[in-house]
């Protein structure tokens, strides 16, 4: 007997997903996803995200990483409330470990959370975390072809992020063309060009995030159709 | 690299469809894999074997029938299947596209006995 059952393999964790959005909602925290691969700068650029609007919201973070807590340590020197999620091997957050984590963060003492995937830009865009915005970074010196490489994240990303722009001298990284394949991609996205090691490019960085976070949460809560 | 929770995903989602129905076995699951969802079908039969073991689906065939990208552009409506590194409308050569398919990740139907 054949049975016509036509649903999405991933429909549990996006029942999660919206479970974590309806808790986040509640204690009005505006989540960020952010995704890249290894080394790009995700942690680094929460760290000046902290410290530029530290005075102005209440951030809190989670770390995703397959093992150990640097990320969670270096984030904790900054005095915000912080949760390591090890997975274990598993190449992404799902909206579960969120779930489990959020039960553990002072959410009525937060206004802005980030979410740091693990580094990898395949996995994590199949799993909807109950995020508000996906950002996505990618690094000068990774070149410009990840677009092509792996065009699903940078599809549905709402802010691309193009770190170590000090770097560029030195690569072959075409910022303008890259700007105009992501243009072609996805027309939503906004794309930033920082360096964390400079900071040039980051008030601009901030501006976004706390523009979008506003007004809290009538915007575009479900992923707009391009 | 995500095929490991999508496999369990697809699994538990199957054996839910299964126990609905009240049959024995599963005999076959037909998936759709959307090109642009990365996940390797080799990989999946791989772990589907190793997790289905002792569930009605321990050795359901399984089928993949994969989705091509597609993309229209927004410029003048053309579809087409996007090249490696280039994502411009073979018609008009501007570069603005809407993916019309190629995301796709879902189980199609199962054969039960």
């Amino acid at each position: 007997m054949n049975i016509k059952i036509l649903k999405d393999i991933l429909s549990a964790n996006d029942q999660i997903a919206e479970r974590n959005r309806a808790l986040l909602d509640k204690h009005k925290v505006f989540a960020l996803n952010v995704m890249s691969s290894p080394g790009a700068g995700k942690t680094s650029l929460i760290l000046d995200t902290i410290r530029t609007l530290k005075k102005r919201k209440r951030v809190g973070v989670i770390e995703g990483d397959i093992s150990s807590t640097i990320d969670a340590e270096k984030v904790k020197k900054e005095r915000v409330p912080v949760l390591q999620i090890n997975t274990g091997g598993e190449c992404h957050l799902d909206a579960a470990m969120i779930n489990r984590a959020l039960e553990n963060m002072p959410l009525e003492e937060m206004d802005l959370l980030f979410i740091e995937n693990v580094g990898n830009l395949v996995c994590p865009g199949e799993f909807k975390l109950g995020e508000d915005r996906k950002v996505l970074i990618v690094s000068a010196p990774e070149g410009d072809d990840k677009i092509y490489k792996y065009p699903l994240l940078f599809h549905l990303a709402d802010a691309v992020v193009v770190n170590k722009i000090d770097l560029l001298p030195y690569t072959t990284f075409d910022v303008d063309g890259f700007s105009k394949a992501l243009k072609g991609l996805n027309q939503k996205a906004r794309l930033f060009r920082v360096s964390c090691t400079t900071h040039e490019g980051i008030e601009d960085w901030t501006d976004w995030v706390l523009s979008t976070m506003r007004p809290p949460k009538q915007t575009s809560r479900r992923q707009p159709r391009p | 690299m995500h095929e490991l929770s999508i496999t369990q995903s697809m699994l538990d989602l199957v054996l839910e469809e299964a126990n609905k129905t009240g049959t024995g076995k599963v005999r076959k699951i037909n998936l759709v894999f959307g090109d642009m969802a990365g996940v390797v079908g080799d990989c999946v039969q791989f772990y589907f074997e190793f997790l289905s073991r002792g569930t009605i689906a321990e050795g359901a065939s399984v089928s993949f029938r994969k989705v091509p990208t597609q993309a229209r552009c927004r410029e003048c409506g053309q579809e087409f299947t996007p090249e490696e590194f280039d994502w411009s409308c073979p018609k008009c050569h501007k570069v603005s596209v809407e993916i019309t398919a190629g995301k796709e990740l879902f189980v199609e139907s199962i054969e039960v006995e």
